[in-house]
């Protein structure tokens, strides 16, 4: 683990018309930690991430990412899991799974099985996605953005409508990736199952970050 | 690394899977074209000589009218599950995506003009008077020049809420140099009166230039907000 920050944002602000979904988040985020970052509805966490993620442009303010300010150059490095699952409903995971892995130059199908198997699914499942349980279209969410090997993870509720048993299970598995030197930030509402994980509990509210603890607090939700 | 060619092809056998499960483009685009011969085939009673006059320009509004409707399929099911958020994120080239989409609708509306053109031959008793073999070039060239530009303002339009509505109105308009092109050409080869060359070359420097334009813009609409 380093102290340096993979992430630096400053004075981010995004505007969506006349509504401020972010208002001037400054924060770092250090190299191989768990973040989870928690909030009530309309805080900003998913427009957070969105914006870290390229996908949304600041309206205002600066980002750096692995030290560089334009995203594009560093996107290969980025997985990024959203709430909805980002997969083709008509094909099969394993399907999936090969066309995004072909954006990103992974040529072999060993790097889809083995990205399958490590989120608990099956690769020869040959079941169109569509067909898939929420918690099963969740995790092999989550196995796509983790095709590319990134070194930073961009969490969209992982673990919404995910039995418990699995919710846990995937927990683990963010703990394991971010053993592995990985940097995770995670936008969830069930915190308490990034207890033992998490090495940081951001809370936003209203655009802004207004807390970061090591330790988990569930008064803070309030 | 990706290499766009390899992105390209990956995503063109992705959507010819996708469309092949789901027949969403090729059905209505069909069933619409079919509408357009039959309901003019009993408004019209054309003779011979007349059908070759008025056939160019049945034929390439109908075309594109179905064409319409494929265009808008493409991205639609790249909006389902926010899937396009999927691309934006990767290091791909957007004009890897964009060539993929527009050889995709070309396969498609080729497809729905080798079907249809049989039809429109019998209803309306066309023989082509001029060099028939001029019909592929305009065929090629007329289907790229309408998908070429449909499948950019169907990006463009995926993200307002009247997407239907709102890529007719921008695609339309400015095809209307590629459509006069593709009738008169279609026209002239089936009365044999003029020859269709001019319009043959204005259709193959409409492609060129507004390919180059598209390619060109694409990158902005898609990572645009």
């Amino acid at each position: 683990m380093t102290d340096s920050p993979i992430i630096a944002v400053n004075g981010l602000v995004k505007q969506f018309g006349r509504f401020a979904a972010l208002r001037g988040v400054t924060a770092s985020f250090e190299a191989g930690r768990l973040y989870a970052i928690l909030g009530d509805n309309g805080a900003g966490k998913t427009t957070l991430l969105r914006v870290l993620a390229g996908l949304t442009p600041a309206t205002r303010g600066s980002i750096a990412v692995l030290g560089a300010t334009n995203l594009r150059e560093v996107c290969a490095h980025l997985g990024y899991m959203a709430h909805p699952s980002l997969l083709y409903d008509e094909m099969s995971g394993m399907e999936n799974l090969r066309y995004f892995a072909r954006l990103y130059g992974i040529q072999d199908d060993a790097r889809c099985q083995a990205v399958i198997r490590s989120v608990n699914l099956d690769p020869s499942l040959a079941l169109p996605v569509g067909q898939y349980s929420q918690g099963m279209r969740q995790r092999m969410s989550l196995a796509r953005a983790l095709l590319n090997d990134p070194r930073i993870l961009l969490l969209d509720e992982p673990f919404s409508n995910v039995d418990v048993r699995s919710a846990r299970e995937m927990a683990g598995l963010l703990g394991q990736l971010r053993d592995s030197g990985k940097t995770i930030l995670v936008v969830t509402h069930q915190a308490a199952l990034l207890r033992e994980v998490a090495d940081e509990f951001v809370w936003m509210e209203a655009g802004q970050i207004v807390s970061r603890t090591r330790e988990f607090q569930p008064e803070e939700a309030k | 690394m990706n290499s766009p060619p390899g992105v390209t092809r990956a995503t063109l056998v992705k959507d010819l899977r996708l469309e092949w499960r789901s027949k969403d483009a090729i059905n209505s685009m069909l069933f619409f074209a079919l509408l357009v011969v039959v309901i003019f085939s009993f408004s019209f009673d054309p003779t011979a000589e007349e059908s070759r006059r008025i056939a160019g320009g049945l034929v390439w509004v109908a075309f594109l009218f179905a064409a319409v409707v494929a265009l808008n399929q493409t991205w639609a099911r790249e909006l389902r599950n926010q899937v396009l958020d999927a691309y934006r994120v990767s290091p791909a080239r957007a004009n890897s995506l964009f060539l993929a989409k527009v050889t995709g609708n070309f396969i498609f509306v080729s497809v729905l003009e080798a079907l249809m053109t049989p039809l429109f031959v019998v209803f309306y008793n066309l023989r082509a008077i001029g060099p028939a073999y001029q019909l592929l070039f305009v065929a090629v060239l007329g289907t790229w020049a309408l998908v070429v530009n449909g499948t950019f303002f169907a990006a463009m339009s995926i993200r307002t809420r009247s997407r239907e509505i709102m890529l007719p109105l921008l695609l339309f308009p400015i095809t209307i140099p590629a459509l006069l092109a593709m009738v008169e050409a279609t026209s002239s080869i089936l009365t044999g009166e003029f020859s269709a060359r001019f319009w043959i070359v204005l259709l193959a420097v409409y492609d060129v230039v507004f390919t180059t334009g598209c390619l060109l813009f694409f990158e902005i609409v898609l990572h645009g907000e």
